[in-house]
């Protein structure tokens, strides 16, 4: 191999090394937690942001006549209120499950534009006895 | 992983054959394994497209090892043979790339909410995408078949890098996308066998498919070849 291919190899590695573990890694962080909004709240006011975490037990409420949603979302340390209007949240969507706002902060509380519900990597079956028929009843009842 | 013996005479054999009629049984077996497995617990019956899109989306990060070994071989041993396996293995890695991307996005819409989010493992599997589009596009621009070679040979081996990233993106940044199922950094399985099993039989029936299907354009091609020589 001729020192100018080696020379633009050892390039490319160097530019793919720094935009994986340099720039990427740190500014383009997906999602912050609610602990991380409260360590630098100013930094994350009147600009789009997502908020990620887990739907706190008991802080939900849904009003499907006026689509008005209200939760908190809470990483275990720190909580924010979510303010969410406009559209049905997914099937997926309840209470101690991951979700993944979009929207802005307004006076201490989210307001989102969006929700995204993050779900698990386990796939497990029902219960023991239940047959696939009986889920499906199961998951039109509560729907 | 041979994906083809040393073949460059264009002969349709039997072993091709073989593999892909293997490849088409075990997609109808796996297919009606698939539909009887039991649904899951949180999402339903939805869950069921794990089926489709996991064997998929590991097809289309296996052709990018596929061009990348056969990118090597190519440049090492200058046998245009090679550079047709290469073109062959991310040629049919199009098509998997896609059903992966297409399963997601109909697997997503019930599930997270939205058909498409710009989360790492989506952005880094869109690139990957991108990057099997480009090696098509630089084979069509280049019409010197030593230059095209070793430009797509070039394209092959730096796009492979973007395999072991889109892979570990749930692990290394925050994401939507839930990590591993089947985590083959760890080894820890979180599925049920009754839902495992027939995934893997999917996984088995789709590799098969993938390596007939890449073996089937590369003689197609060796044929081509052949044709323009004379």
């Amino acid at each position: 191999m001729k020192p100018k291919h080696i020379l633009g190899l050892l390039v490319v590695a160097a530019a793919l090394a720094y935009l994986i573990f340099g720039g990427l890694g740190q500014n383009l962080v997906y999602f912050i937690t609610p602990s991380e909004y409260f360590q630098q709240a100013e930094r994350y006011q009147n600009r789009p942001v997502r908020l990620g975490g887990l739907v706190k037990a008991g802080s939900l409420y849904y009003n499907p006549q006026t689509l008005e949603l209200r939760f908190v979302v809470t990483d275990g340390v720190k909580e924010i209120p979510v303010r969410s209007s406009g559209a049905t949240p997914p099937a997926l969507f309840g209470e101690n499950r991951g979700v993944v706002v979009e929207g802005r902060f307004q006076d201490g509380t989210f307001v989102s534009q969006n929700l995204l519900v993050k779900h698990s990597e386990s796939y497990q079956a029902p219960k023991e006895g239940w047959t696939p028929e009986q889920v499906r009843k199961l998951i039109e009842e509560t729907q | 992983m041979q994906l083809t013996r040393s073949n460059p005479k264009g002969r349709l054999d039997s072993l091709t054959w073989a593999i892909l009629g293997l490849g088409v049984l075990g997609a109808v077996v796996g297919f009606f394994m698939a539909m009887s497995s039991p649904p899951d617990q949180n999402q339903g019956f939805v869950a069921r497209i794990f089926h489709m899109h996991v064997p998929t989306a590991w097809m289309a990060y296996m052709a990018s090892f596929g061009a990348l070994f056969y990118s090597v071989a190519y440049l090492v041993r200058r046998q245009a043979h090679f550079d047709r396996v290469a073109a062959a293995a991310v040629e049919v890695g199009l098509i998997f790339m896609a059903l992966a991307l297409l399963t997601g996005m109909l697997w997503a819409r019930p599930t997270w909410g939205v058909y498409w989010d710009w989360e790492p493992r989506l952005t880094t599997t869109a690139i990957l995408f991108a990057i099997y589009v480009g090696y098509m596009v630089v084979r069509g621009a280049i019409e010197d078949p030593e230059l095209r070679a070793k430009a797509a040979a070039g394209v092959a081996i730096l796009g492979a890098i973007n395999v072991p990233i889109s892979y570990m993106s749930v692990k290394w940044w925050r994401s939507l996308h839930q990590t591993q199922s089947i985590d083959l950094t760890t080894g820890k399985i979180m599925v049920d066998s009754a839902i495992l099993i027939p995934m893997l039989v999917n996984l088995a029936a789709f590799t098969l498919l993938y390596i007939g299907m890449v073996r089937l354009r590369g003689i197609i091609a060796a044929r081509e070849a052949a044709q323009e020589e004379a």
